[in-house]
Parts: C-alpha cells; sequence; structure tokens
C-alpha cells in the first residue's frame, strides 16, 4: 500500500533505530512529549517502545480529544439529546465516552436516537433527510476537524437548513501545550509535534516553543518511520545545542498551514475566555465558539445547556499522566477501577488516550519477546 | 448492550449468566458446538442467530449466513456437517419477494454445503418490532474419527494456521451500509470451510489441538478466548497474516484493526509442531485453501495473552474487541 508500507520497511527502520543509538547519550536520559493522541496509538499499535533505546523515554501528551473532554460537557450533550425530535449525531470517537450517567451508545440502547457519522456533512445530511427533526452534531476535536464543522455551518446557513445545529466542543491545541510547559513539574526536553493539526495551522505557531522555552520541536507523521526519524531530528539539536521547529512530515503539512481552511474557522469561530480541560483544569482562550452570525446553529444559543461540572475522582491521577509526571501504570487505578470498558479517567476514555494505549497494547507485555524478534536485524 | 458484538461483553454474559445458571458442566471450555454421545454414534450440535444490516451484501445475504454460519459452527468442532433447522422471525409486511430470496439463498448453501435443511418455524412479528428478517439456525453434525479437540491440549511450539485473508466480512458489510462515502472491490468470505477442515483433518489429525472460525470479535478475540482457555501465550507474526489491500486500506482509514474484524468463511487451527507441514501442506493444496498461512505458535509467557509482533521488531498485546469497533475520526 503506498504511503504505508514504505514507512514501515524493516531495513530503513532498523537503520533509523542504529542512528537513534548512536546519537542518543547514554549518560543521559531523554523525555520527549508527543503531543497528539494519534501518535500515542501508533507508538503503542506498531510496539516502537521495543525498539528504542532505554533512554529515550516517550511521553503522552494531552492531543486525545475524546479523553481531555469534561465529562460535563457529554452530560450537556446527551441532555440535549433528550429533547424532543432530537437526532444525537457524533464520530464513532465519541460513542463509549462514559457521562455521568453512560455513554451515548449506552443511552442508544436506553432508546435515544443516536447515530455515528464519519463527517459533520454526514450529520447535516440526516439533517435534510430527516426534515421533522432536529439533528444535533456533538463537534469535537483539535484544528484537524475543526474546519469541516466550520464549512457544514457555512453550508448550513448559504442552504438555510434550520434543523441542524453544532454542540461545539473544538478546542485548540497551543494553549494546551502552554499549559504543559508552565507547570511546575514539568520536565520534558522535546517534542514531537502533532502532525494533523498541523495540515491545518502549520509550523509557525510553534516557533515559541523552541524560541522562548528552548525546547526543540519536531512535527511528525504517523508511520513508525516518521515517528522513528523525528525522533532522530530531536536527538540531533540536543546534541548540537540547538532548538527549532523542524517539519519531518513534508508530505502532508505544509509550513503556513491550509489558509482556506483557517479562514472558514476564523470565520465561523471565536475563542472562548476559557475552557475546561479534563485533567488540566481551566486553560484561558483554549476552546472555540461559534460566532454571532451562526448563532442560530449553535446548540449553546437553540436550546438551554445546563452547565453540568463533573469532577474525576480525586484517586484519577490523569494530570500527572498528562504531564509525564507518573506513567499511566503508575496510577492507584490503572487496570483496577480504571479500565478501558469502565474507564474512570480522561485517559483511558479513547484508544488515543495514553492509559487506554497503555492497557491495549502493552501492560500485560509482562515478559519480554526472545531477543531474536526483539532486535532489529543489522543492515 | 455491548454484548451482542463478539469480544468481552459476550463472553462476560456468557460466563457470567449463560453457564451458571444454565451448564451442568460448568469450568469445561466453550466451544463453537456442543459434543453428544448417542448409542456410540459422537455428534456435534449448534444454534446461532443471524441478524445483519443490510441483508444482502456483495459476496453474499442473511440467508447463506444463516446455513454457512451454522455449518462452521459445526466444522470447526470437528465435525461433518448433516442437518440443519432454522427459524425465522418475519417483520409483517416484509416482501415476499425478500422472503423467498433469502429462502432460496438457503437452498442453494445447504445444496454447496451437503447438508439438508429439515425442519424449521416461522413467527410474524409486529412492524417495527424487528429489523426486517432474523434468522437462527440449528445444526446437528458427526463428529470426525480420530479428532480430538480441545483448549487444554494446547501446547507451547504449537503452531496457529489460519485459513485464509481476513477482514473481507466485516469491511464488506461496513461499506455495504453505505454510511461512508468509501467503495472497494470486495466481497464476503461466507463459504462453509467444511471442506477445508476436512483436508486437514485428513492430513494431521493426531495432531490437531484447536480450531475455531473468528466470525464476530475476529481473530483476536477467537485466540483470546484460546489463550483463557490454555494459559498460554498466542505469538502472531503481523506480516505472515494474510489481509487484503482494499481491507487493510479501509482499516487504515477507519483506525480499526483488520485482526478485530469479523470472518463468515476463514477458520484458525492449532497444530502440533511436527503435524504442521502436512496440515499446511493440505490446506494449500485444498480449494479455497491457497492462502492459508502459518500465522504465529503457542509460548509459555506471557500468560493468557495474544501478543503480535511487527516485522520491524516492535510487538503489541492485542485484546479481544470491547464492543463493536468503531471508526476513529477525531
Amino acid at each position: 500500500m503506498r504511503f504505508v508500507d514504505e514507512f514501515r520497511d524493516p531495513e530503513i527502520i532498523a537503520r533509523t533505530c542504529d542512528e537513534i543509538r548512536r546519537l542518543a547519550d547514554p549518560g543521559r536520559h531523554y523525555r520527549f512529549m508527543e503531543v497528539c493522541g494519534g501518535h500515542t496509538h501508533a507508538i503503542y499499535r506498531f510496539g516502537l517502545k521495543d525498539v528504542l533505546p532505554s533512554n529515550v523515554e516517550l511521553i503522552h501528551g494531552p492531543g486525545c480529544p475524546v479523553c481531555v473532554l469534561p465529562m460535563g460537557r457529554i452530560d450537556d450533550g446527551l441532555t440535549l439529546a433528550k429533547e424532543p425530535n432530537v437526532i444525537f449525531a457524533a464520530f464513532g470517537d465519541m460513542m463509549r465516552v462514559p457521562g455521568a450517567h453512560g455513554s451515548p451508545l449506552e443511552h442508544k440502547a436506553r432508546g435515544l436516537d443516536v447515530r455515528i457519522v464519519y463527517s459533520p456533512t454526514d450529520a447535516l445530511k440526516l439533517a435534510r433527510r430527516n426534515p421533522d427533526k432536529h439533528v444535533l452534531f456533538f463537534a469535537i476535536g483539535f484544528e484537524t476537524t475543526a474546519p469541516s464543522t466550520a464549512l457544514t455551518l457555512m453550508r448550513a446557513k448559504a442552504e438555510g437548513i434550520r434543523n441542524f445545529s453544532v454542540f461545539c466542543n473544538h478546542v485548540t491545541i497551543i494553549p494546551a501545550i502552554r499549559a504543559i510547559l508552565s507547570s511546575p513539574d514539568m520536565r520534558l526536553d522535546a517534542f514531537i509535534g502533532p502532525g494533523h493539526v498541523s495540515t491545518v495551522i502549520g509550523c509557525r505557531p510553534y516557533e515559541w516553543i523552541a524560541r522562548d522555552e528552548r525546547k526543540p520541536i519536531v512535527v511528525s507523521g504517523f508511520e513508525p518511520l516518521d515517528i522513528l526519524q523525528s525522533i532522530v531530528m530531536l536527538l540531533r539539536q540536543l546534541r548540537d545545542g540547538t532548538a527549532i521547529v523542524e517539519n519531518q512530515y513534508k508530505r502532508v503539512v505544509p509550513w503556513e498551514g491550509n489558509k482556506g481552511a483557517l479562514r472558514a474557522m476564523a470565520e465561523v469561530f471565536q475563542l472562548r475566555p476559557f475552557f475546561e480541560w479534563r485533567g488540566l483544569g481551566f486553560i484561558s482562550q483554549s476552546a472555540l465558539a461559534i460566532r454571532a452570525p451562526y448563532s442560530a446553529w449553535d446548540a449553546e444559543t437553540v436550546f438551554r445547556v445546563a452547565g453540568v461540572r463533573v469532577t474525576d475522582p480525586k484517586a484519577a491521577q490523569c494530570g500527572e499522566v498528562l504531564k509525564g509526571v507518573l506513567k499511566p501504570v503508575q496510577c492507584k487505578l490503572f487496570g483496577r477501577e480504571c479500565t478501558p470498558e469502565r474507564p474512570v479517567g480522561a485517559l483511558m476514555v479513547s484508544s488515543e488516550g495514553s492509559c487506554a494505549a497503555y492497557y491495549n497494547y502493552e501492560h500485560r507485555k509482562a515478559t519480554p519477546v526472545p531477543s531474536t524478534n526483539r532486535e532489529p536485524a543489522p543492515v | 448492550m455491548a454484548h451482542g458484538a463478539g469480544g468481552k461483553a459476550t463472553r462476560r454474559l456468557v460466563d457470567g449468566l449463560f453457564v451458571p445458571l444454565l451448564s451442568d458442566r460448568p469450568g469445561e471450555p466453550l466451544g463453537d458446538a456442543a459434543g453428544l454421545e448417542i448409542d456410540g454414534t459422537r455428534l456435534a450440535v449448534t444454534t446461532d442467530g443471524f441478524v445483519v444490516t443490510p441483508l444482502q451484501f456483495p459476496g453474499g445475504s442473511i440467508g447463506e449466513l444463516a446455513v454457512n454460519g451454522t455449518v462452521n459452527d459445526l466444522a470447526v468442532a470437528g465435525a461433518r456437517p448433516l442437518a440443519l433447522l432454522v427459524s425465522f422471525v418475519l417483520e409483517a409486511g416484509l416482501p415476499s419477494s425478500v422472503l423467498e430470496a433469502e429462502v432460496r439463498a438457503m437452498g442453494a448453501a445447504a445444496r454447496r454445503a451437503g447438508v439438508s435443511i429439515v425442519g424449521g418455524d416461522t413467527k410474524v412479528v409486529e412492524h417495527g418490532k424487528t429489523d426486517q428478517m432474523y434468522i437462527a439456525t440449528t445444526g446437528v453434525g458427526r463428529r470426525l474419527p480420530g479428532v480430538a479437540l480441545d483448549a487444554r491440549s494446547v501446547r507451547p511450539g504449537d503452531r496457529v494456521i489460519l485459513s485464509g485473508p481476513i477482514g473481507d466480512h466485516g469491511i464488506t458489510i461496513l461499506l455495504a451500509r453505505g454510511e461512508l462515502d468509501l467503495e472497494a472491490e470486495l466481497r464476503s468470505d461466507t463459504r462453509s470451510v467444511f471442506p477445508l477442515v476436512e483436508a486437514i483433518v485428513t492430513a494431521a489429525a493426531p495432531g490437531l489441538r484447536w480450531m475455531r472460525d473468528p466470525t464476530r470479535g475476529g481473530v483476536a478475540t477467537s485466540l483470546n478466548e484460546l489463550a483463557l482457555d490454555c494459559g498460554l501465550a498466542i505469538h502472531l507474526d503481523e506480516e505472515s497474516i494474510p489481509v487484503r489491500a482494499e481491507v487493510r486500506g479501509a482499516c487504515e482509514l477507519l483506525g480499526l484493526d483488520p485482526l478485530h474484524i469479523a470472518n463468515e468463511g476463514q477458520f484458525l487451527a492449532v497444530v502440533a509442531p511436527e503435524h504442521t507441514d502436512s496440515a499446511m501442506a493440505a490446506l494449500r493444496a485444498a480449494p479455497g485453501g491457497e492462502e492459508a498461512s502459518l500465522i504465529g505458535e503457542v509460548r509459555a509467557e506471557p500468560a493468557a495473552a495474544v501478543l503480535v509482533s511487527t516485522r520491524y521488531g516492535g510487538s503489541r498485546i492485542i485484546d479481544m474487541l470491547v464492543g463493536d469497533p468503531l471508526p476513529r475520526i477525531c
């Protein structure tokens, strides 16, 4: 398969791992945060920890939109779904995320009209097909999915479709990185930058991380070789004492981003003064709200939203795991009270959350695979 | 309920409710069919309900699934399928042409599989109380001589064989629902696997330890059940697992794992190492078994887990499916 197989080539991967071993100073411990949940998933899915030297540690960041969504927002959305004649539409990612009284899937089982859609335009299609119903699209995601929500709202307005609204939970990545960097217990050396978000925002928004915080950042793709190559680039920067933004994912990410997508976002969205992140708390100017000209399609205007707040159990240490202070398995609840089937904390919710990824792919690997399988073949 | 999608929830329902309340032999590993011995004749019986949307899809339909599914449950229990009973639950107002098409499909599938449909029942329920039609089939087969299948007989060093490419059925259904703007030249793999089972039994019966058809929940779920039942580790070599490019592509796009996707015409077998070559040769020589593959082996550690090794040296645990496979978008 093109654009997949060449990035999983065992020989090139083995060479890249050799390069990582050459560059990593054995007297030093490296802590790199991959910001994006897609990277977290890929790192576990491909077993990359097995091919990295033990002093190169990957810390899983806040870039899983499902995980960082506070439970109260899910409850608010599901409350709206209970209004008469409402069809609740959301991505598959959302379906198993528990609110205080169950997940969208559990509500579907109890009789609510819950539909899985693959894009916001599919939700708009549902609205066209069901003129006697109101379709509520539960929007989540970083800048990756926000433009498609924006374009859908523009289309709904242009076509005058009135039985459609968006419950907007879009968040932005930069304030989350800023929150992590300003945390006193932060101990990161560098960042693997989010690939999909950067297709929209480009690489410039990360420049302050390199300039002001002196942390290297490499925007990375999602195949094994992409991630390993990004690690090589970070290690080179650290060896040379530089801190710049680099783009490993050039085949997809333009340095300046996608101007059309950014224009659509600017047309439809404005920053909320603050927004709560599960595990991180309130972060100012970190989320998007729908602008006044589109308020007729804003579920928070169309309906009365209660603004429920549900705090996570004190015992859940999601914040510490998000900031890289604790590993998933070091949380008191991991694998006991908190599992992917019955998640207590944010990071166990989606397969892109670091706890769920660790649980699904790693934690029972107690006995290592025999060394013949472990080491890449020498080239 | 998440209990219908195969995987963990189904297992919990069976282990937590059905076995304790209904079985007089709790603690026995659960197979695809139950064994019965009547006057010295060793039989296998099984029953299965079929619910699918849409009723017809590329490569098959609910009627064909209802025959092949039960035939396959008998086959992987090491039995030659003989006869089926069929029970229909029909929604009032279902067009008779739709029903007739499915009955014809069942007849044709039964003839191809060499089983007789010997009886049945029909219920019609109010419009809106079912989704068009449900079919349940019950099958009986005669166990092949010399075959003793039991997860507890699996030993470290045994090999895992897969009869052909995985994920065709599940991805075909996903695409046939038309909710994704995705198209692919794919057909459900629904078929009777008995001819392939017969080939492997003929070639390697004394070394054949365990078989299963990886339907809902996919290969990952079937092998996790095996790992739990035998307490050993199943190590898979990802590269040797046959997956068609179309299935792989759809899975990559949707964030799904082919190992979790349903199959309706494949089976897994665990074979003692000294019988592996003859089992593989027999499978590959049989029509429809050309793409059979040796996909892994049983080891002692890590206990009761399934591990997939990638060809560049990484590995991951693969668990049973939890609920339905849901695409990842954001």
